[in-house]
């Protein structure tokens, strides 16, 4: 009896698909029968993200206060994937952002803020999905990101030059969603990505900078949102990243690291923009995603019973998204966005 | 939050922690407030020092002190002490920051940022990352800051090598050290610096140390990329090679007026070929180029060609470098005499132009050489012809041995040729293998590990590459994949990795002789036809979850992967003669896997059904096709809206990218979940000239 595949069936037991192979002779059947592994337990996680719009008082709503965008995105994102985006006043959202934006086109992490790319991607995320693109001055927030273009080819995240190939992935990505992908040198930006690669085959931050998943994503996205993935050596840097999931099922960010939900985006989504997503198994990922929420409060946390937060609370989600977790939206890898949000952004003529 | 436990803090801690938030939240309005009023008092400074000790990450923090100091240079008053003083301040803050969290960028890059100034002492800075490494040996804030220090205080690369010896030394598991070691070797390598040239010393005592790390335990992953990394190293040839070609070297091409069989040499019976006469040249090089054009390779021949080649990369993202080049010769309007043999040759690397994607110039002049002649004058297809449906049926499939006397001119020998095209290996290469085979042998008598096993079947494989052209065959093919055999039942986690590393061993295996090629070659007659068929190459039920050794399979016209577990055939687009396509009941999950399809116009008959194509909300391979979604490609909107009328742009756009191009007459897509009714009726008007599908003659 050999194991055809395997996957979850509406959501709740999991379905094994089974191939029998007598000589001469061939009967496939599915076999069905629950396990225990837990669910996704979907409503209590909007709570749990709502919950925390509301809270400004506790210590981390203070520490977290100036990245405030970036949580908008991982909550809002996390809403969209669980289908509930419309339980949000649209209008409070967006008119919120408007505020954060510079004069130079940047917005800020927060009100009062300095403008900073880190936050003008996610402004510009949060505006798409709500297909509220239009009440941006694209121009502008173009001009703010093409000037932040180095010589060589990197780009910086604000005025103050810190180089980084996170910035290269959130400029590229930013001007794509905008259509603008030609008012930068790309070839020059591709170039830089590519001094940042490794024996691994992974990339690290700048030039001799360590492989580290989280950067991977961001430059292995970034090339493919330029159509050049064909830079990336795909079996070496696929075997790094498979080689990332440990005998929990969970995904660590480096080698001899321990495993964190936040890797089953970054690492997931590199695996599959590079097509070796199959080389790791997604049942124990899965698993693993599932027993690190928090099934009476909602939300999830880096490993399990740990205290959770919204953004490992969107990383769980949209790593179970690129699973294909019965219930929760497909989310596109390079753009960090719902496939819908992506095919309104280039198909939606 | 990272590492911290989810139970609720006691009634104490929480009323500590409400504290500590109050306090917080009030120098950040304080801040906040000085910011927007350019306030740079001592006492505003003070506010954000202190922010920035609990708070590292309050970004904007930071950019406000870089505006406080950059106010203070701008006063003209002041001296050289007091500007040293203030940047002294500025360290001594960042120190209090990183001690708080020293993963906090906006801190690191402050420290940066003063030091650029060129104001304040680099001395200290090695001696404070001693302090920093030590709490967290891996912390790439702190080695990429190392990196930094290193450049401004131009410590030589051997110091800095000598570092993450010391490093490795007291524990081997350091990933982020054998990391910098790697950066710093690279360099001393390609700089030929004194003592890494020629690099086989220097290359074997990495070998030495490794083994160390491996050997201690193996099941430590610091060390498992470093000695892929040194066997990549060993092996790697800088300069682009050709491997294969099309025609093959020494071939005789028999050119067919219709598509009748007679006579010796290569069918050409590919419809595409027969309809407009044109021969397509494919070079296949051991990685991707650019440059080839009518100016770096050399076509000579008796042909009347008129006007230069035009050389095609061929990729699937429309990229300018490509490992497979095709350029076709255009027969139809050459008065080529029947039964007289055309010599053509082709030259390349005579001249610059050439170059692999790292920079490395082409550099082993070669030339392909084969014959080119005509059977029977040239006859137009008759018009109207009806396209005969083609049946993968088994009993259409003939083994060379039953059908040798009847059709003694199929000659499968033409087709596959064995090419010496590598150049051979050095010795030391050779010899370091041997050595790793033997120590990574021991290892696995002492322990059963998986990084041994794997080691070894990639030693193993190396061994059969580089001896490949002398030895002509793999002899160690049936030890590899017995070693990733047992390597899927050792780590399931990742079987599938394995599966596709024994698929590419079995078919180099296959592919590596002509005799054991030949096994998997079958005759294709259809019964209702009265000539001869195909040759079709049958590689059916191999459990193959993955394609490759498409180098030596460029002559295919007829290929049957059917019943395999592939996902991609990522390469095939080097297939230019391929006519037939059987990918049925495999794990096709997406149209965009498909892709490499769009290179191949010869294409006529295409079988995917009983695949996944539709099943899955996450298409794997959408980045490795030339799309809008990466900009590679303007979406066709006129000709998708003129085919298909009203048809949603969002459900269909993968589907029409990979048909649109292709002209085939014959598709098989039922046991697809996507294949419903409304689909059907799509593909009918995005490809005119289907005749059949799935079965059924279309009107």
């Amino acid at each position: 009896m050999l194991i055809k595949n395997a996957w979850l069936w509406d959501g709740k037991p999991l379905c094994i698909e089974v191939k029998y192979l007598v000589p001469d002779e061939k009967l496939s059947g599915v076999l069905l029968f629950t396990c225990k592994m837990g669910e996704l337990v979907s409503e209590k996680h909007v709570q749990y993200i709502l919950s925390v719009e509301k809270r400004k008082d506790d210590f981390e709503s203070v520490v977290m206060e100036h990245l405030r965008m970036n949580g908008a995105y991982w909550g809002l994102t996390t809403l969209d994937l669980l289908g509930k985006l419309d339980t949000v006043d649209v209008d409070e959202v967006v008119s919120w952002i408007m505020s954060c934006q510079h004069e130079s086109g940047g917005f800020a992490g927060n009100v009062g803020h300095d403008p900073h790319i880190l936050y003008t991607l996610s402004a510009v995320q949060v505006l798409a999905l709500f297909d509220k693109l239009d009440v941006v001055d694209v121009d502008k927030v173009t001009s703010y990101i093409v000037n932040l273009q180095n010589e060589d080819g990197s780009f910086a995240g604000d005025m103050w030059g810190e180089v980084d190939t996170r910035f290269s992935y959130i400029a590229i990505c930013c001007l794509s969603i905008l259509h603008r992908l030609d008012k930068i040198n790309v070839e020059k930006a591709v170039k830089y990505i590519l001094s940042c690669k490794n024996m691994d085959g992974g990339f690290g931050c700048t030039p001799g900078g360590e492989s580290h998943a989280g950067q991977i994503f961001c430059c292995v996205g970034a090339l493919a949102l330029t159509g050049s993935l064909d830079h990336v050596d795909k079996d070496l840097l696929g075997w790094w990243l498979c080689e990332r999931q440990v005998k929990s099922g969970g995904l660590n960010g480096r080698p001899e690291k321990l495993p964190d939900v936040c890797y089953s985006w970054w690492v997931l989504s590199s695996l599959i923009m590079i097509d070796r997503v199959h080389w790791i198994s997604k049942e124990k990922l899965i698993k693993y995603i599932l027993e690190c929420q928090d099934t009476e409060k909602g939300g999830i946390s880096d490993r399990p019973d740990d205290a959770v937060d919204v953004f490992h609370t969107y990383f769980g989600v949209a790593g179970l998204s690129l699973l294909e977790y019965p219930g929760v939206k497909p989310i596109d890898p390079a753009y960090a966005l719902p496939v819908e949000a992506v095919n309104r952004i280039f198909f939606g003529k | 939050m990272h590492g911290r436990p989810r139970k609720a803090p006691k009634p104490e801690d929480a009323a500590a922690l409400s504290a500590k938030a109050e306090k917080l939240r009030s120098l950040q309005s304080q801040f906040l407030a000085n910011h927007h009023y350019r306030i740079y008092t001592k006492e505003a400074l003070e506010i954000s020092a202190k922010l920035l000790e609990i708070n590292p990450e309050s970004y904007t923090a930071w950019n406000y002190r870089k505006l406080a100091v950059e106010h203070f240079l701008s006063q003209s008053h002041s001296d050289l002490d007091s500007v040293k003083s203030i940047f002294d301040e500025e360290l001594k803050v960042v120190e209090n920051a990183l001690r708080q969290n020293f993963k906090s960028y906006g801190a690191w890059h402050h420290r940066k940022w003063v030091l650029s100034k060129e104001y304040s002492s680099i001395d200290k800075e090695l001696r404070l990352l001693e302090r920093f490494q030590k709490a967290d040996p891996r912390n790439f804030h702190a080695w990429n800051y190392r990196r930094f220090v290193a450049e401004l205080l131009k410590r030589s690369d051997e110091d800095e090598l000598k570092y993450t010896e010391d490093v490795i030394g007291a524990n081997f598991s350091n990933y982020s050290a054998w990391h910098n070691r790697s950066i710093l070797l690279s360099k001393l390598l390609r700089e030929r610096r004194e003592g890494y040239c020629p690099k086989e010393k220097a290359l074997s005592e990495e070998y030495e140390h490794v083994h160390n790390a491996l050997f201690t335990d193996p099941d430590d992953q610091s060390g498992w990329f470093y000695h892929l990394w040194l066997l990549d190293q060993t092996t790697k040839t800088d300069a682009p090679v050709l491997v294969s070609s099309w025609p093959p070297c020494g071939s005789n091409i028999t050119l067919q007026g219709n598509k009748c069989l007679h006579g010796c040499g290569i069918s050409l019976l590919s419809s595409e070929l027969s309809d407009t006469r044109t021969l397509p040249i494919i070079l296949y090089f051991n990685q991707a180029v650019e440059g080839i054009s009518s100016s770096t390779v050399v076509v000579e021949s008796e042909l009347s060609i008129t006007g230069d080649f035009v050389w095609k990369p061929l990729s699937t993202n429309n990229s300018k470098t490509a490992q497979c080049w095709v350029t076709y010769l255009n027969l139809r309007n050459m008065e080529l005499h029947p039964l007289k043999t055309y010599p053509v040759e082709i030259s390349l690397g005579h001249s610059q132009g050439i170059v692999s994607s790292s920079g490395c110039h082409y550099g082993h002049p070669s030339k392909i050489a084969f014959k080119l002649c005509v059977q029977t004058a040239y006859t137009e297809p008759a018009e109207g012809q009806a396209a005969k449906r083609t049946f993968w049926r088994d009993e259409n499939f003939q083994k060379f041995e039953h059908c040798q006397e009847s059709d003694s001119n199929l000659s499968v020998d033409e087709l596959i040729t064995e090419n010496d095209l590598t150049p051979t290996t050095s010795n030391w290469c050779a010899e370091i293998i041997a050595n790793e085979i033997t120590v990574f042998r021991e290892l696995l008598s002492l322990t059963d590990c998986k990084i041994g096993k794997l080691t070894l079947a990639r030693l193993l494989t190396a061994d059969d590459l580089i001896s490949f052209p002398r030895a002509k065959s793999m002899v160690h093919a049936e030890e590899v994949l017995e070693l990733y055999t047992d390597l899927v039942k050792l780590d399931p986690t990742h079987s599938i990795y394995y599966k596709d590393e024994r698929s590419l061993t079995l078919l180099r295996q296959i592919t590596s002789t002509r005799t054991s090629l030949v096994t998997y070659c079958r005759n294709f007659r259809d019964a209702t036809e009265s000539v001869a068929g195909y040759i079709c190459l049958r590689l059916q039920n191999l459990s193959l979850s993955r394609m490759g050794s498409i180098e030596n399979l460029l002559w295919v016209q007829m290929l049957d992967l059917s019943h395999n577990e592939l996902r991609s055939i990522e390469g095939l687009e080097a297939m230019q003669l391929l006519s037939c396509l059987n990918l049925s009941q495999n794990k096709f999950g997406s149209f965009t896997a498909l892709a490499p399809l769009r290179l191949i116009k010869s294409l006529k008959v295409l079988n995917i059904s009983y695949n996944e194509i539709g099943s899955h909300s996450i298409d794997t391979r959408r980045y490795l096709c030339a799309s809008p979604l990466c900009h590679a490609e303007e979406f066709p909107w006129d000709r998708f809206k003129i085919l298909t009328g009203s048809v949603n742009v969002t459900d269909f756009w993968e589907a029409f990218l990979v048909f649109e191009s292709l002209n085939l007459t014959q598709l098989d897509i039922t046991g697809n979940t996507i294949a419903d009714e409304s689909f059907r009726s799509f593909l009918v008007k995005a490809l005119p000239a289907l005749k059949w599908l799935d079965g059924e003659e279309l009107p």
